[in-house]
């Protein structure tokens, strides 16, 4: 019973960061069509911009709370540089082309960042402790947990609401979803296709820069954080399908369980578990779970 | 000369030439060509199965187990010859290859993208935790030796090397270049036009597919057994998503409709990372990355592509 306790909630928690840049991803591809290999390297950046910002604002005598605000704060310049200046100046010059000759530009773009934050940013770790310790301890039975993770479940909850409701419930997300559905005639009906796009790509971006700048004070910011999350977001996005975000909700779920699982039941399987998964969920769903048509949802 | 006895002349030529040049250039330099040929076959699979309107990203699961297949029957099987080590390194992928095949052969653009990535990264991650494969750290291998020939020095090792890898480069690009032209062949570029077509014809289109993807992981296999005994070492990097990513780059670059453009783009990656780990060692991913962007830019159908431009030109500017 402990176990299982254990397992179901450091899933939970290992879910919640994992929806967040996941979500991004799906949000790009469900838009812009591209499967974003560079999706990794906003999270790397958000998770670096965020450790400098706790560094420069916990170095002042501020309201600790309010640490939080600084590092959504410098996600969301993350992205607002980055976002516009990516899809404007190099994405857009290839939506011509074919789809696989996309994700070949997203990858050289991945290799370009890789190397831009090593230059920026250094190759030791930054540290960006102090949020961590924001909510205290929590006790679950006799297993001691740190409240932040519970803050950031509660984080990705959030935002997979605020999503979900601004998509089908406003008029500019419906105006998002139309254009999801069929891209001419949108633009035919006098919708700003362009715009759409710069702005759920610098959304995407936001996203996955959050992950980074709230998962920053749990781990070491160093080099390499990029390729691994990638490819988790990659097995979220294709076990909950693509462009779908209850899908990709499902999916973190399942991908941070059974990372939990492994990591308490079978610690060698640890390393591919994710991949195992993805692929007998591609043997029995090859669409994924949340895509029954072949139009593209979100 | 009837065009029947045009293309293994020319092959004959380019294996003449190439081990010609072997001698004339410095050995830094053959040993990169080495590698770049090593790379060039198993992007060549990736050509095979890109005929097919598919893309894979997961052909360095092919290029490791060629890797580990030859690498394993060095240490475990006591063999040494160079060619019995790539023959078995390219019939563990193949049978691996086909094992795999008929599986895959029902997916589609993405998702058969996705899978094959999810087989590779599952190989890289089972192959870090299996210590007695030497983990995460791989297994030193030893100098082969070639058809009974033990080289005395490293020089004449890089250039028997060399030769090999030329002999193994000619061979199968002739039969790619064979298979290109055959009906089969043929048969993969309907199955990327219009697949109900093929169907309707009587042929299976999953057929197509599976045969395409089991030579290219043979080809694959093979390129991993060269780079094992060249570089002498394996591990379960061979597997990871980035080494498919560079197969994928060079078949896109080369584009599928020439044997030779993809070798040459795979010597170009070779020496444009070779040149920029050295001189911007800190930026050297940031000018491939930059290289890959400007060559999709400028070279929208690869260079194969603009081979064929040349092709089609000269034809059109003989007098009838």
């Amino acid at each position: 019973m402990q176990l299982a306790s254990t397992i179901l909630i450091d899933g939970l928690i290992d879910a919640s960061w994992i929806f967040i840049v996941a979500v991004g991803l799906t949000l790009i591809f469900g838009v812009l069509n591209i499967l974003n290999i560079a999706h990794g390297n906003f999270y790397a950046i958000g998770a670096y911009v965020a450790a400098n910002a706790v560094g420069i604002y916990y170095s002042g005598s501020n309201p600790p709370m309010l640490g939080l605000l600084a590092m959504t704060g410098a996600a969301l310049a993350a992205a607002i540089v980055l976002g516009p200046l990516l899809e404007r100046g190099l994405l857009r010059f290839f939506y011509h082309r074919d789809e696989i000759v996309l994700v070949l530009v997203t990858y050289a773009l991945f290799l370009i960042l890789e190397d831009a934050t090593k230059l920026i940013w250094g190759v030791n770790p930054y540290y960006a402790y102090e949020p961590y310790s924001l909510f205290g301890n929590v006790n679950v039975g006799r297993m001691n947990y740190v409240g932040y993770d519970f803050f950031l479940i509660g984080l990705a909850v959030f935002i997979g609401i605020v999503l979900w409701l601004g998509l089908n419930r406003t008029r500019s997300g419906k105006v998002v979803l139309a254009v999801i559905h069929d891209r001419e005639m949108s633009s035919a009906a006098g919708v700003n296709v362009t715009k759409i796009f710069v702005i759920a790509f610098t959304i995407g971006v936001f996203l996955a820069a959050l992950a980074g700048a709230f998962t920053a004070p749990k781990i070491s910011v160093q080099p390499g954080l990029a390729v691994m999350v990638v490819l988790l977001s990659f097995a979220v996005v294709v076990i909950g399908g693509l462009g779908s975000i209850e899908g990709a909700a499902i999916a973190s779920l399942i991908v941070g369980l059974s990372r939990a699982l492994a990591i308490h039941l079978a610690p060698w399987a640890e390393l591919f578990i994710v991949y195992l998964v993805m692929a007998m969920m591609l043997a029995v769903r090859p669409q994924g779970i949340f895509a029954p048509t072949a139009l593209r949802k979100i | 000369m009837s065009s029947r006895y045009a293309i293994p002349l020319l092959a004959a030529l380019t294996l003449v030439i190439l081990v010609v040049l072997g001698k004339l250039l410095p050995a830094w330099c053959v040993f990169l060509l080495v590698t770049a040929f090593a790379k060039g076959l198993a992007a060549l699979g990736l050509v095979l199965i890109i005929r097919s309107g598919l893309l894979s990203f997961g052909q360095g699961l092919f290029y490791c187990a060629g890797g580990y297949g030859a690498g394993l029957f060095m240490l475990w099987g006591g063999v040494h010859d160079a060619a019995l080590l790539v023959l078995a390194g390219g019939l563990v992928a193949l049978v691996l290859g086909a094992v795999i095949a008929p599986l895959l052969a029902g997916y589609r653009s993405i998702f058969f993208a996705t899978l094959t990535l999810a087989l590779s990264m599952l190989a890289h991650g089972a192959l870090t935790k299996a210590d007695f494969l030497g983990g995460s750290d791989g297994l030193n291998l030893r100098p082969p030796s070639f058809i009974g020939f033990q080289p005395a020095n490293s020089t004449e090792s890089v250039y028997a090397l060399y030769v090999f890898a030329c002999i193994l480069v000619v061979v199968f690009s002739l039969a790619c270049r064979v298979h290109f032209n055959s009906v089969r062949g043929l048969l993969s570029l309907a199955v990327r036009d219009n697949e109900i077509r093929v169907e309707y014809l009587g042929s299976s289109v999953r057929r197509v597919i599976s045969e395409n993807f089991t030579a290219a992981a043979f080809l694959g296999g093979i390129g991993g057994a060269l780079n094992a005994i060249a570089v002498a070492h394996i591990d379960p990097e061979l597997a990871f998503w980035t080494t498919s990513g560079e197969f994928v780059f060079v078949a896109i670059l080369s584009g599928y409709l020439s044997v030779a453009a993809v070798f040459a783009s795979s010597i170009a990656l070779e020496f444009i990372r070779s040149f920029s780990s050295q001189y911007f060692p800190n930026a050297w991913q940031m000018s491939l990355g930059i290289f890959m962007l400007a060559s999709i830019l400028f070279l929208p159908n690869g260079i194969g592509g603009l081979l064929q431009r040349r092709k089609k030109r000269m034809k059109g500017n003989k007098p009838a």
